[in-house]
């Protein structure tokens, strides 16, 4: 570099720069802040939603999972469960199944023994993930 | 070793490596249970190897942060660490409480840790890499507060460099930012957009503060070159870093219910993320270029240039691959982000641990400033092991995701995730193979500690 370009300039552009910046995504927050209300599905977030996204946190689901495409990529993206397995009752019959020492050689979920109530609110959950607006994605009903 | 407090950063990269191991092993656990769906099920299910896998990685890398700025500190401040007692007891609690969080993920099934950890009183738990129990959470704050206050301190009262303030920014940004992990709305949009300050604020922000000072702090110490040169550098890549990954954020925002305005913003800034990142590799080789002497540790100078390089690979290249929001469309959530998860860890945060304890290791074990030939060697040998299987897990993993996009979510006829996972498995097998090959290459380094360590330490005099 240069020796017109001194280190106070370069130390000036780190601070005015990042400052601009933090300013920028901060209003940039602002506005989403107060965007998002049309698109996050609030209407329905029930207790029973609010419940279902406890439990699927108590059990780390995201650690196989992805939901809005964020987690693990272990298993199936989750966003769309309500649509690809046939609304809560398909949810519902697909945790409740899972067998207790998993299935020879292949992945499976483990069997998390669910009260009927639990499983209601996971599906609730789910269902309420799969209504918000998320700019088209996924792709297609696969996930 | 110039300050006797600086002794204080050798249990910090012994712990550090440790953990390292621990991270590396799991990883090879769940890579496996990628191809052999049952191993270990249900004792260790892939959420909970997943856990301890890149909840060690942090651990680790936080470990070798602190023990970087306890030695650099005291060196760049002229004088003694503030409280070098109040180092060891942090160091004590941090690692305790995190061993007992990894055995909790390891022990009892996650829920009951939860409850036995009180989650219900303020729910933190059960988010990617936030997953550690509200108390260790609240924990890990108390331990960044005492280790800011350590360092803040030993700069306030000593010299001010540009390397010791922009480290200490990238500190108190780390600490300042992780509050955000204690904010867990019902909303699901909410939840997401707040949970990236914590993710995506540290890695590719202020991380990469700590990430550039360190390597200003090796470059200076090994190369010579003069002071002002470097740090105009670094404050000229730091700035790159906040201009372009603040609001490059935004491309996490695309497909998670916020406004589709982020596609541009995030699309438009986060492409421009690799510049800071070809900045430092430019810069590392220019200064190594300039040296005004050869520095005894060729070990160090590989890794320093190893890191710069690598990030760039791994954070910038890997990262830009998928980072324009038509192309993030396909590939979000995929083998792809894993892939390029994969080589920017490795290439920006656990090769410059790794810089810092090669600089600093030898001094901290009463070397005048490097190992023996036979040790750096051997460092060597490890270096190249784990930064080539690591370059092929990449490849791997994209190689994986690539397939996995088209058959998924790109074809005419898109097909089940199960099935496609299926027909990846080969790219699966491979990634696994490289992956114990980079274990060799960590068992490799760990002996380079060993091995050598009673010869006469390397000298300059062979001219380059």
């Amino acid at each position: 570099m240069a020796q017109t370009f001194t280190k106070a300039m370069a130390r000036n552009i780190f601070y005015g720069g990042s400052l601009f910046f933090i300013l920028v995504f901060l209003g940039l927050t602002f506005d989403t802040t107060s965007a998002i209300p049309k698109r996050d599905n609030r209407a329905n977030l029930t207790e029973t939603v609010a419940l279902g996204k406890k439990l699927w946190e108590k059990n780390d689901c995201i650690g196989c999972h992805t939901l809005l495409g964020e987690g693990a990529y272990f298993a199936p993206e989750l966003g769309n469960a309500y649509k690809r397995l046939g609304g809560k009752e398909g949810i519902i019959a697909f945790i409740k199944s899972r067998p207790k020492d998993g299935i020879p050689g292949r992945r499976s979920m483990p069997q998390f023994n669910f009260t009927d109530e639990q499983l209601d609110a996971i599906a609730e959950f789910l269902k309420y993930s799969s209504e918000i607006n998320a700019g088209g994605w996924p792709p297609n009903i696969q996930g | 070793m110039q300050y006797k407090s600086q002794a204080v950063a050798k249990p910090y990269f012994i712990a550090a490596i440790g953990l390292f191991v621990g991270q590396i092993v799991f990883g090879l656990v769940m890579g496996l249970q990628y191809v052999w769906g049952d191993f270990l099920f249900p004792e260790i299910p892939f959420n909970v190897a997943r856990m301890v896998h890149t909840n060690l990685l942090i651990v680790w890398l936080l470990f070798g942060f602190m023990g970087a700025a306890y030695y650099l500190v005291p060196e760049e401040s002229e004088r003694e660490l503030q409280s070098p007692g109040l180092a060891i007891l942090m160091f004590w609690i941090f690692l305790i409480a995190g061993a007992l969080t990894i055995l909790g993920y390891l022990l009892v099934p996650y829920s009951t840790l939860a409850d036995l950890t009180g989650n219900a009183l303020l729910p933190t738990m059960g988010r990617e890499f936030l997953e550690q129990p509200t108390i260790t959470k609240i924990g890990i704050v108390v331990v960044a507060l005492a280790f800011l206050y350590n360092i803040g301190m030993t700069i306030l009262k000593g010299r001010k460099t540009a390397v010791s303030l922009v480290m200490l920014i990238g500190l108190a940004g780390l600490a300042v930012l992780f509050l955000f992990s204690f904010y867990n709305p019902d909303n699901l949009v909410k939840d997401k957009f707040y949970w990236w300050w914590v993710v995506h604020l540290w890695v590719e922000g202020v991380w990469e503060l700590i990430l550039g000072s360190i390597l200003a702090f090796v470059l200076i110490k090994t190369t010579g070159v003069d002071r002002e040169v470097i740090e105009k550098w670094l404050y000229v890549i730091i700035a790159m870093t906040l201009i372009t990954g603040i609001i490059g954020t935004g491309h996490h925002y695309y497909w998670i219910g916020t406004p589709d305005y982020w596609q541009w913003w995030g699309s438009v800034f986060s492409a421009l993320e690799p510049i800071p990142f070809f900045m430092m590799t430019v810069f590392a080789f220019n200064m190594v270029n300039r040296r005004r002497r050869n520095h005894p540790n060729k070990a160090a100078m590989l890794w320093a240039l190893g890191t710069a390089v690598m990030a760039f690979l791994g954070a910038g290249v890997w990262g830009f691959l998928h980072t324009l929001s038509p192309v993030n469309f396909y590939t979000h959530g995929s083998q792809i982000t894993a892939a390029h998860g994969h080589m920017a860890f490795y290439g920006a945060y656990v090769m410059i641990v790794l810089t810092i304890i090669s600089y600093a290791m030898p001094m901290l074990r009463g070397r005048e400033a490097a190992n023996s030939n036979r040790s750096q060697v051997l460092e060597m040998w490890s270096f190249w092991l784990m930064t080539v299987s690591m370059v092929f897990i990449t490849l791997f993993l994209t190689g994986a995701g690539i397939l996995q996009v088209y058959l998924q979510r790109f074809s005419d006829n898109p097909q089940p995730f199960m099935v496609v996972q299926d027909k990846v498995a080969l790219f699966y097998w491979a990634r696994e193979l490289a992956g114990v090959v980079f274990l060799v290459g960590l068992v490799v380094y760990i002996a380079s500690f060993f091995v050598g360590s009673r010869d006469a330490e390397a000298v300059t005099s062979t001219a380059e």
